[in-house]
């Protein structure tokens, strides 16, 4: 047991470094050194990923820190994944944040941290590092909620995520510690053990394991666990939105996946109606609740829910082929996201933030590549084909039918027919409507994420075999053969 | 033999009954010195247990820190605690019906519940032979768990970061002590005078 393996966790133990010397920078230089340490985080990211890709997982995951820490391909797949959507949105934070008068030398070192926490997340291998992990990540994303602390929007934001988010920390910790009362183990290797028996698992353990997935479902806002997300959203400024929808969302759907699939592989039977249950109000309230709004973030939030909901439809199939399917969906949801967030941050009326859809009437005419651009990532995110999007779609969907989960696939599909329907009227505002002001000029800064997004979107499908292998070899390795 | 049973006995009970005296005080300052004087009590208990080292923290921490802390709350911020407790049999209903729900819910998911058979033999972690216990807790803390005690510290740093972050403002006309100037200060930067005695300057 007795074994640290350090290298293991190299990249980890370089983004935490790294972070403390920024502060250090930081505090030394003042807020004016803001572009200089984000430019700094985005490159330690960067060694991050190639330290990631240099670490020998093909064979067996490494174990490191006497086993509380485990580096598999599903973990490289899922990092490398949260890393560059981290990359983007520091990116994506720049100019916004020196126009809005939030240019703090913290912002994107925080972001970092939270990477950091992300990094922890998806590495956990026993319950302990898991809430550590996910506390690391979630205190430092509190803060970049309520980082614009003069505006109230922004402070009701951070301190609505703060409350929810402690509550639901509370509801993973008493479940995790009652799975520790009923097994006697918080080891992800243990548990594993301990449940492979066909005895019936005792009620405690149930219990345990439902506020355990009340608790993450809280961190992926999955419905029922939804409630904050819509407010977060339209009220966390901008690019601390995008920042939200992508990353932590991966690298929480790939801590909910690790647990359920290698912790509690024993008990799929019982987990499985509770994702069943999860996903299927989460693609319906995403498709539904999202027809009335009016703020393009709030629809945003509305969609990341249904999104989540169809990634879950992979989990709830509880195969193999259904984890490659999230992990795919998930790398394709995330340029989506990314991309989205960069037209939303481009919707600037001389000099001033608008975020109403009406607002985007006549995008066609004023900016036509804009318009274009966002047309195409909305067209994917309603899964029409030959857009990456509907692959997707497609591979989630078929790993629920070969599992004989017809109900979940055909309401998955109705729903994604609903969410077509606002999808598309934004697409309408934009084409169709007349014009109001047009928007200011695109930040160059901002051209290079609309650019790479549209790239995934359109020509993403030339490479969706090797994208899908290294999902598919990804999710092998949660399964033990 | 019997000095421990007896002092178990004088702890337990003055431990209740310091414990119910917290509730009922009227005087919130005599409530928080009963509290200290359950910690006490506690930490005698675990003295009794075999575990010095909790009882050490429980009376560094809770009595040292915590209990000081809410002194000074108590005593420096002017709370009408009658005030607070309006509405206290209005609500006693409803609490006594969430609690014993709750405590229904307990019974219930502990006279069911069964421990996996291989639960034994993965919880079992005795206490190591002819270690105290300070010294045990530290070889798992820093050799075992040292992932985790040190992933918490960046936790602690994020803490500290945020609360800068959303707090800290830079008023202006504020004095500061500026201590490397205070250092530097030597004899030709004075200006020493003699007052001669009773004709004042």
């Amino acid at each position: 047991m007795a074994e640290l393996n350090l290298h293991a966790a190299l990249p980890e133990i370089w983004v935490a470094v790294s972070a403390m010397v920024l502060l250090l920078v930081g505090a030394y230089t003042g807020d004016r050194a803001m572009r200089l340490i984000g430019l700094l985080s985005m490159l330690v990211m960067g060694v991050a990923i190639v330290a990631m890709l240099g670490i020998d997982v093909s064979t067996v995951p490494q174990l490191a820190f006497n086993g509380h820490f485990i580096v598999d391909r599903f973990a490289v797949f899922a990092k490398v994944l949260a890393l560059i959507a981290a990359m983007a949105s520091v990116w994506m934070s720049f100019s916004y944040a020196e126009r809005e008068g939030m240019a703090r030398f913290e912002l994107p070192l925080l972001m970092l941290l939270a990477t950091l926490g992300m990094m922890l997340m998806i590495s956990a291998n026993d319950l302990i590092s898991l809430y550590v992990g996910l506390e690391l990540q979630s205190l430092a994303l509190y803060v970049t909620a309520a980082i614009r602390r003069d505006t109230v929007k922004s402070t009701e934001a951070g301190l609505k995520y703060f409350v929810l988010g402690a509550l639901s920390s509370g509801m993973l910790l008493y479940g995790a510690s009652m799975i520790y009362g009923f097994v006697g183990t918080v080891s992800f290797a243990g548990l594993s053990t301990a449940l492979s028996g066909a005895t019936e698992p005792s009620l405690g353990l149930i219990v345990g394991l439902v506020f355990l997935c009340a608790g993450l479902a809280f961190k992926i806002s999955a419905v029922p666990f939804h409630m904050w997300t819509p407010d977060v959203y339209e009220g966390a400024p901008t690019p601390i939105t995008a920042f939200f929808s992508a990353a932590p969302k991966v690298a929480a759907i790939a801590l909910f996946t690790r647990v359920l699939v290698d912790a509690f592989g024993g008990l799929t039977p019982q987990w499985q109606q509770i994702i069943f249950a999860v996903s299927v109000a989460s693609m319906l309230l995403g498709a539904f609740a999202a027809i009335g709004q009016r703020n393009i973030k709030r629809l945003m939030a509305y969609s990341s829910i249904g999104n989540i909901g169809y990634a879950l439809v992979g989990l709830a199939a509880g195969t193999p082929q259904g984890v490659s399917g999230l992990l795919f969906y998930m790398a394709v949801y995330v340029p989506m996201t990314l991309g989205s967030f960069a037209v939303i941050l481009a919707m600037r009326q001389k000099g001033q933030m608008v975020e109403e859809i009406a607002d985007l009437s006549g995008l066609a005419k004023s900016q036509p590549w804009l318009a274009h651009i966002f047309a195409a990532i909305l067209f994917s995110m309603a899964g029409i084909p030959p857009l990456v999007g509907f692959f997707g779609k497609w591979m989630v969907f078929a790993a629920a039918v070969n599992q004989g989960l017809y109900v979940l696939a055909v309401i998955g599909v109705v729903a994604s027919v609903v969410s077509a329907y606002y999808y598309v009227r934004v697409i309408k505002v934009m084409y169709f409507d007349e014009a109001v002001t047009a928007f200011d000029r695109v930040d160059g800064s901002l051209k290079l994420v609309l650019a790479s997004s549209l790239a995934v979107v359109v020509i993403g499908i030339l490479f969706i075999n090797p994208l899908q292998n290294s999902a598919i070899a990804a999710a092998a390795s949660l399964f033990p053969e | 033999m019997i000095v421990q049973a007896l002092s178990f006995y004088v702890f337990a009970a003055v431990l209740i009954v310091s414990g119910v005296l917290v509730v009922a005080n009227r005087n919130p300052v005599y409530s928080v010195l009963f509290l200290i004087l359950t910690f006490f009590n506690a930490a005698g208990l675990f003295v009794l247990l075999g575990a010095e080292f909790l009882a050490m923290m429980l009376v560094v921490v809770y009595v040292g820190a915590v209990a000081v802390l809410f002194l000074f709350v108590v005593m420096m911020l002017d709370i009408n605690f009658a005030e607070l407790r309006q509405g206290f049999v209005r609500y006693a209903g409803i609490g006594a019906v969430v609690g014993i729900v709750l405590v229904a819910e307990i019974i219930f998911v502990v006279s069911s519940g069964a421990m996996s058979p291989a639960a034994g033999a993965l919880g079992g972690s005795p206490m190591p032979a002819g270690v105290t216990n300070t010294e045990a807790l530290g070889n798992i803390l820093y050799t075992d768990y040292f992932y985790l005690f040190q992933a918490a510290g960046v936790v602690l740093l994020i803490a500290m970061i945020g609360a800068i972050v959303l707090t800290h403002r830079e008023r202006e006309g504020v004095r500061r002590q500026r201590i490397a100037a205070q250092l530097a200060r030597d004899r030709r930067s004075v200006e020493i005078k003699k007052v001669p005695t009773g004709t004042g300057i």
